[in-house]
């Protein structure tokens, strides 16, 4: 009922001993998430919480803990470092909660995973939950409710404002990915969308956007093709004021795409639902399923 | 982030990108030493202002024209002398204009021809994507609309950089033969270097040119760089000119804080670029306009919403305040605790209204009840941009 994470997931905390990643291993772990290691370079030995062995390398922690996943709460300049290091000690599923890493290390960073079987979530992205199982990242666990309505968004609070909405309206969730908001992230809308369209437990799918890039435009194209459970859509930004991102020249690489204007008009061509404002955004999805 | 014409040039220069030669001035009297040092007659004077439409500016002392041709050092320093010290306004400024504290005096060249030659990191490739025109010197968004196939488009494979043989057909395609083959590739060379060792975001060279005397020069250059990279570039950092920035933009980067400033009259304060925009959005919905975008992003502390709530008030137009929190990484007792220092710190002029939900939500519903500060609550969004457009109607 599921993709990605569930009860069995094994996760690995990359910057366990540090604030922001101390906190929010403590939240994932009152939820229910089998935190089994944590790395930081330089503390191998302890025990963090007096239950969870912290590693000096991943490597060491994919050996003695078996983790199949891991959230990465590195600073920034170390963040890209941490996913290659996680990638090579052969851990699966790789969630880079961290913010604020330079494009080029990014760049590299997907160069190096190139020929690995690994998944990466974010960078800059409020993580995974499978509710009810298992929460790998920052979105307060409460607000979440077991169900089949998959969300996909690349914003963290815009994921809360809709599962919210959800759950209050009883429907449950299968599975909530935030993809980021960075330019080069490792998964896409259209990876989400596969694979919660692949799941038999998922019936639902609202997809969040917002302006700048093409993911969402492929994701359209992707849903018109092969998608015939009822989708809902919402792109944040559609009165943005335009220009204050992206260059010149990325705009013309985008040749016109990236608008709201433009998404909207390529998700409604593939039979999604347009929630107008992000408080529509189960209703828009209610309307679709009936 | 933007720099100045002439801090590109010294860039070019360090990298080895061909330019023509000059030199910045912050007097008349420095300008007239770098004219002289130049040699020739053939000058050039520009104004150094982030905006463009220089040459067709207007100082506010009546003095016309950003970018002036002249051919002797003494009318070098006369130009530099109307210039420095005074505002330039051009169709990018607004009408209040900026001010030019510096001119560039160059060796001005004659030119051949003009070319467009451009590096940027693209998401779509998650590499850097080299566009080449023979079309330069023009608004590239207009040839790219009406004959796109006058630009060229190359990926770079980012784990290669840019291999010689590519710089090669780009000198081809840009019809770059002879004696200027050899300039050009060194040139693409030396900015895909200057690209990737300073984390730039966009190279933009337009026009490259060829002059009469056969030479291949980057004539004019726009960088922006990566924000998120600039803690490992100190030398970049150094060229910020925050009097051409907005000064509240300014303020709030201070402190840590995404913040644009628009015409609205409804500040907003919410957590999360896409909840931010996705607060805009709702605002005009419901008929309201939004006076910003502020993003206090996932960890904001005490302090940083404290900060973030004086700048929305230093905004005489706003009319009413939205604070908009579904907290993840963000603790709602920690922004109530930051807006009722906030308030207290800077007393609240206008009507707020506050949504809070997420870790901590009942924390900071207490706090902001215990503070008997008036303030309105709303149940969720659509409630929220409903009340505080009404707000601003009363």
């Amino acid at each position: 009922m599921s993709i990605l994470v569930d009860r069995n997931t094994r996760l690995l905390v990359q910057g366990i001993t540090g604030k922001a990643g101390g906190f929010h291993a403590k939240q994932c772990l009152e939820y229910g998430t089998n935190v089994v290691a944590g790395v930081t370079p330089g503390r191998g030995g302890e025990t963090w919480e007096s239950k969870v062995p912290v590693f000096n390398t991943s490597y060491e922690a994919r050996q003695k803990t078996g983790c199949n996943a891991t959230m990465i709460f590195v600073p920034a300049p170390g963040a890209a470092d941490a996913i290659l290091e996680a990638a090579d000690a052969g851990i699966e599923l790789i969630v880079c909660i961290t913010e604020g890493i330079p494009v080029i290390d990014m760049m590299r960073a997907k160069v190096g995973l190139r020929d690995k079987k690994v998944r990466l979530i974010g960078p800059n992205c409020p993580g995974i939950i499978t509710p009810g199982q298992c929460k790998i990242g920052i979105m307060p666990g409460y607000i979440h409710k077991p169900g089949k309505v998959g969300v996909v968004s690349r914003s963290g609070t815009l994921t809360y404002e809709a599962v919210w909405q959800l759950t209050s309206r009883g429907l449950g969730q299968s599975t909530c990915i935030g993809i980021g908001g960075d330019p080069i992230n490792g998964t896409s809308h259209t990876d989400a969308v596969r694979m919660f369209n692949e799941d038999p437990d998922t019936e639902a799918i609202i997809l969040i956007g917002e302006i700048g890039g093409t993911g969402e435009e492929d994701a359209a194209a992707y849903i018109k093709e092969h998608v015939r459970k009822p989708v809902a859509a919402f792109i944040a930004g559609a009165t943005a004021p335009p220009g204050r991102r992206m260059g010149h020249a990325g705009a013309i690489v985008s040749g016109g795409k990236g608008t709201a204007a433009g998404k909207i008009a390529a998700l409604e061509a593939a039979g999604v639902g347009i929630a107008q404002t992000p408080a529509d955004m189960a209703d828009a999805l209610i309307k679709r399923m009936k | 982030m933007n720099i100045h014409e002439y801090q590109a040039k010294e860039l070019m220069t360090k990298f080895g990108v061909a330019n023509p030669p000059g030199g910045v001035a912050a007097t008349a009297q420095e300008a007239l030493a770098v004219a002289q040092s130049l040699k020739t007659t053939d000058l050039v004077i520009k104004a150094q202002i982030h905006a463009g439409g220089r040459g067709k500016g207007t100082f506010t002392n009546g003095y016309k024209g950003g970018v002036k041709l002249c051919t002797t050092a003494e009318e070098a320093k006369e130009i530099a002398s109307q210039m420095l010290g005074q505002t330039l306004v051009t169709v990018q400024t607004g009408p209040a204009g900026k001010l030019v504290s510096k001119v560039l005096v160059a060796q001005s060249k004659e030119i051949a021809r003009e070319l467009y030659f451009a590096i940027v990191l693209d998401r779509e490739a998650q590499a850097p994507v080299i566009i080449a025109s023979t079309r330069g010197g023009v608004n590239i968004e207009e040839v790219a609309e009406h004959t796109p196939e006058l630009i060229l488009h190359r990926r770079i494979d980012p784990a290669l950089g840019l291999q010689p043989y590519e710089a090669r057909i780009l000198a081809e395609y840009l019809d770059l033969k002879g004696e200027q083959l050899k300039p050009a590739c060194a040139i693409f060379h030396a900015l895909y270097n200057l690209f990737i060792q300073t984390d730039c975001s966009l190279v933009e060279i337009n026009p490259l040119v060829v002059t009469k005397q056969n030479e291949v020069l980057a004539l004019d250059a726009k960088f922006n760089f990566d924000d998120n990279a600039l803690y490992r570039h100190p030398d970049i950092l150094a060229y910020r000119d925050v009097t051409e920035e907005d000064a509240r933009e300014v303020e709030a980067s201070k402190f840590g804080l995404n913040y644009i400033g628009l015409d609205g009259n409804i500040a907003c304060l919410v957590n999360g670029a896409g909840l931010a925009m996705g607060t805009m959005d709702i605002i005009q919905y419901a008929g309201g306009k939004p006076a910003n975008f502020l993003d206090v992003g996932g960890g904001a502390n005490e302090q940083q919403v404290t900060e973030a709530f004086k700048i929305l008030v230093s905004d005489k137009n706003v009319k009413a305040i939205l604070v908009n929190i579904f907290g993840g990484i963000m603790k709602c007792d920690t922004i109530a605790q930051g807006i009722i220092n906030a308030v207290k710190a800077v007393s609240l002029p206008v009507p707020l209204v506050v949504r809070l939900e997420g870790t901590n939500v009942a924390a900071g519903k207490k706090l902001l009840q215990e503070s008997n500060l008036p303030i309105i609550a709303a149940d969720d969004l659509a409630d929220a941009a409903k009340k505080v457009v009404a707000a601003v109607k009363k």
